[in-house]
């Protein structure tokens, strides 16, 4: 059981966008015990949403994401969390990780329109954030893969049309 | 110069592939998609290619031994143990070749004299009855049909056989059927040839790719070892096709004279091939790989295999290799006419049964070996191409 459940979110996580019918023919189930474990997953949250892989270069040549390390006064009890949640309440925060590195603690993904967008986000929300000691800005500048999906094109099909 | 009287006419005789006509077609049209090739979509394991890269570093372009490295033959040997359970002496019962299509031009040249019958199971893979003809011997079809799973059935087989039949080849398992052929089949084929001096050339290049049970190989049975060339290769289970490597192994005495061909054609396989095969047969992120490749296919098959029925070409379940072959007698087309029509009006290519025999005939191949999205894109194509068929 739990095999097929691994087989499920394996698939789901490159391949959203399948039908029911779909996942269950590469399993060899019914498409009904497929929407039953989606949905075991889901109730759970052990699925927490779906999303698409963008590539922002070609869609919005002005849309910016940085990686922000920040260090942070972890809080008695609650640890870094209470600050962590506080600053996924923003819209243009992408993900929030406690990060085990030793010189820094959270790492937040930030997108915005623009460069001044994040660049503001950072000043005005979370650099004077209670518990955030420093913050270190970092800019993408060049996606190559994210989420097991590649943006380059080297990996095109090189192979030839038809062959024996 | 008339070039008509210079060519040898064993050769003019033989027509050139029926995919290659089809690639000229689909060569000259943009924005294809292709369901069409013969090998996988995965690059080949970074460790395999990690090898080749430090053996260039490491200056080791020279020429091997002719049969090839000797511990690659090593390998060879025991991978062979471990997957089909038969011994074969690594120093003179395996030769290293240049993909699997050598190892089956030295088999057939080894066994055939002008004259000899050699029984191809069809639909297979294209090169078998062209290389008996270029040896003079005479290739003799057996028809395997989809509602026997296109596998070798015992009444066909003994129906084909001559007093002039000199080797039977089984392709299995099959490109483009994807039919395998288990134990008891197997037996029952044995059991036939047994009373023989039939030879059997197995290609099954296409062993680690097959689902639910595990491959077995005729050399297994008894009596079988002695008579059997087995060819393998790396090309279809560690993704190395531009490789260009495989092998055979058979008892010496065969062996021997598959060497001394081999020898005088190409000398040895590529030595950068070779090193980085060492690794392919025994390293275990290699193998990692391979299994995660095997499970990909395995659920690809499984949804071309139902997307095709539900569409209403009959499709039967293959067992093997990475090929689906839906039945397109239902739209009234040729499978020719079908691949052309589809081509022109939906830009996907997929190649016509009868390229692999004319019992192929009214059948596609599909190849699976595509990203879930390319095959969900083609066979959506596919389905919308029925539909205005119909109207």
């Amino acid at each position: 059981m739990d095999d097929l459940r691994n087989k499920i979110i394996n698939i789901l996580r490159t391949s959203a966008r399948l039908t029911d019918g779909q996942i269950a023919a590469m399993l060899d189930i019914t498409p009904e015990q497929v929407k039953e474990e989606i949905n075991d997953l889901e109730d759970k949250g052990i699925i927490i949403g779906y999303s698409a892989i963008i590539n922002e270069e070609k869609h919005d040549r002005s849309a910016v994401t940085a990686v922000i390390e920040l260090k942070v006064s972890p809080q008695i009890k609650n640890g870094y969390g209470a600050v962590a949640s506080k600053i996924a309440q923003h819209r243009q925060v992408e993900s929030v990780q406690l990060m085990s590195s030793g010189s820094y603690d959270l790492a937040v993904t930030v997108r915005g329109e623009d460069l001044r967008e994040v660049a503001l986000f950072v000043s005005e929300n979370l650099a004077p954030m209670d518990g955030v000691l420093s913050t270190a800005t970092h800019f993408i500048l060049q996606r190559y893969k994210e989420k097991g999906a590649v943006f380059f094109s080297d990996n095109d099909d090189e192979r030839s049309l038809v062959s024996p | 110069m008339n070039y008509e009287n210079i060519l040898s006419e064993r050769v003019k005789n033989v027509e050139f592939s029926g995919i290659r006509k089809f690639f000229d077609i689909a060569a000259t049209m943009d924005n294809i998609i292709s369901l069409s090739v013969g090998e996988p979509d995965f690059k080949t394991p970074w460790a395999i290619r990690r090898k080749a890269i430090l053996s260039l570093e490491k200056g080791r372009t020279n020429y091997s031994s002719n049969a090839g490295i000797a511990e690659l033959r090593e390998k060879i040997c025991e991978y062979t143990r471990d997957t089909i359970g038969v011994n074969y002496c690594p120093k003179n019962e395996a030769v290293v070749t240049v993909g699997g299509s050598e190892a089956i031009d030295l088999a057939i040249r080894v066994l055939v004299n002008p004259g000899d019958e050699v029984l191809v199971p069809e639909p297979s893979f294209v090169c078998y009855s062209p290389i008996v003809s270029f040896a003079g011997g005479v290739p003799v079809p057996i028809v395997t049909k989809q509602e026997n799973s296109f596998k070798l059935m015992p009444e066909a087989l003994k129906a084909a056989i001559t007093p002039k039949t000199k080797v039977l080849i089984l392709p299995f398992p099959n490109n483009p059927t994807g039919a395998v052929m288990r134990y008891d089949e197997l037996e029952k084929i044995a059991e036939i040839i047994r009373n023989t001096d039939i030879m059997l050339l197995s290609d099954e290049i296409y062993a680690e790719l097959t689902y639910g049970d595990k491959h077995v190989s005729i050399a297994s049975f008894e009596g079988m070892r002695e008579r059997t060339i087995v060819i393998n290769g790396f090309s279809k289970t560690f993704a190395m096709t531009g490789w260009r490597l495989g092998w055979a192994v058979a008892p010496e005495p065969i062996l021997t004279q598959m060497l001394k061909i081999h020898q005088y054609a190409v000398m040895c396989s590529p030595t950068i091939s070779q090193y980085a095969a060492i690794t392919a047969l025994s390293d275990p992120e290699a193998r990692r790989d391979v299994d995660y490749m095997v499970g990909e296919y395995d659920m690809r098959r499984r949804l071309c295999v139902k997307t095709f029925n539900d569409m209403g070409l009959a499709c039967f379940n293959p067992e093997g290799a990475f090929y689906v072959f839906p039945c397109v007698k239902s739209t009234g087309l040729s499978s020719a006419e079908f691949c052309e029509k589809l081509i022109r009006s939906k830009r996907v290519a997929v190649v016509p049964g009868e390229a692999f025999g004319k019992s192929g005939e009214g059948f596609i191949r599909v190849c699976y070996a595509y990203s879930l999205r390319h095959l969900t894109d083609a066979m959506g194509r596919i389905e919308e191409f029925l539909k205005e068929q119909n109207s």
